[in-house]
């Protein structure tokens, strides 16, 4: 029960590593690279729980209340930000592919580049 | 590639992944042991030190904020390059093909859309400048703030206003927006080292009181201007690929 939510950072990261793999549209392989993405949100949010810890606002707690770590929050931040720019970049290059190729099936694109 | 084949050795590379995963997993300290002792330091120091009460934004603006002047530029190189790949085409299909202008081919939209996507471009606004000027209070800061203040413009192009869309996006105004953004949060570092301190340094008066707006220095003030700057690239963004949406959807993606 204490892995279980490293479990589910392997799940999530599976079932998006499949939707890559089996996607059969460049804009579903987008999405699945996004779903492959979450796991690392639940990873970062995980390794820095601290049983019975608040979240690390002190607005309204005493200053020594004990908190989960900040410092991996703060990366799941940049990890979101992160992934939107890939994801609008990878839109682009889809829109371009489709323009170009007029598909947007990556076995065909894979026959048509040769 | 036979997508059979494809699938088998995705399941043999899972396999392996799976069996690593789980040698790394017995050697962690497990969910909610975490050992620190870097996180319980920064939540104890943070608040005396910035007069922030936001941890997490003390710590992307204050203890990171280096790192958060790359993420930010990340954001900026991506909304330039979208613009860029997006731009070669544009003028390639003129010089082809004869498309109807896009105003000309936006679909109509329902009452109910255009009336309840209006009805949140207010608020939306409204909250994206509290959750950017708030962050060293709140769970807020200048990348969700942004993000919502650019869907306030997702909002106007859903309601079927392309023209005033067209007419606040793209164009001067928001790039502009994106540069100060940008080079505010580079100017406040730098200005930190004419003063003779280290690069980012908070030099700014802390405020008395722990968790007022106005205080926690330099905080505050970056996570505004990555407010802006985060708003900007995402309408640059967002036009962007709405200004190609009829391109693919007329043609038929299949």
């Amino acid at each position: 029960m204490q892995y279980l939510p490293f479990v589910v950072v392997a799940w999530i990261l599976s079932v998006g590593l499949y939707g890559i793999v089996t996607a059969r549209h460049l804009v579903q392989q987008i999405m699945c690279l996004i779903v492959v993405q979450s796991s690392t949100y639940v990873l970062l949010l995980g390794v820095g729980y601290v049983t019975g810890a608040v979240a690390p606002y002190y607005s309204d707690i005493p200053v020594h209340t004990s908190a989960v770590d900040p410092v991996v929050q703060a990366l799941a931040l940049t990890d979101v930000v992160v992934e939107a720019a890939v994801t609008a970049l990878l839109l682009a290059f889809a829109i371009q592919a489709h323009k170009r190729f007029g598909t947007l099936d990556p076995h065909e694109l894979v026959e048509l580049r040769g | 590639m036979t997508p059979a084949l494809r699938r088998g050795m995705f399941f043999a590379g899972l396999a392996g992944f799976v069996a690593f995963y789980l040698w790394g997993l017995a050697g962690l300290p497990g969910f909610g042991r975490y050992p620190g002792p870097y996180g319980f330091i920064i939540n104890r120091i943070a608040v005396g030190q910035t007069n922030a009460t936001g941890v997490v934004s003390a710590v992307n603006f204050e203890y990171r904020g280096f790192d958060t002047v790359g993420e930010e530029f990340i954001l900026f190189a991506a909304a330039a390059g979208v613009a860029t790949v997006l731009r070669h085409l544009r003028g390639e299909q003129e010089g082809g093909r004869d498309e109807a202008s896009p105003e000309a081919s936006v679909h109509a939209t329902s009452d109910a859309i255009k009336l309840s996507s209006l009805l949140f471009v207010g608020p939306a606004v409204l909250m994206g400048w509290f959750l950017a000027s708030h962050a060293q209070t709140s769970p807020a800061g200048g990348f969700q703030g942004g993000v919502l203040l650019a869907t306030a413009f997702a909002l106007i192009y859903l309601s079927g206003e392309f023209v005033t869309f067209r007419r606040l996006s793209p164009g001067t105004a928001v790039d502009a927006a994106g540069a100060v953004g940008a080079a505010g949060f580079a100017a406040i570092g730098l200005t930190a080292v004419i003063l003779g301190f280290p690069y980012l340094y908070n030099f700014l008066p802390l405020g008395t009181k722990p968790g007022a707006v106005s205080s926690s220095g330099t905080i505050a003030l970056i996570s505004f201007f990555v407010g802006i700057e985060v708003g900007a690239a995402f309408i640059l963004i967002i036009a962007e690929l709405v200004e190609q949406k009829l391109l693919v959807s007329g043609r038929g993606a299949r």
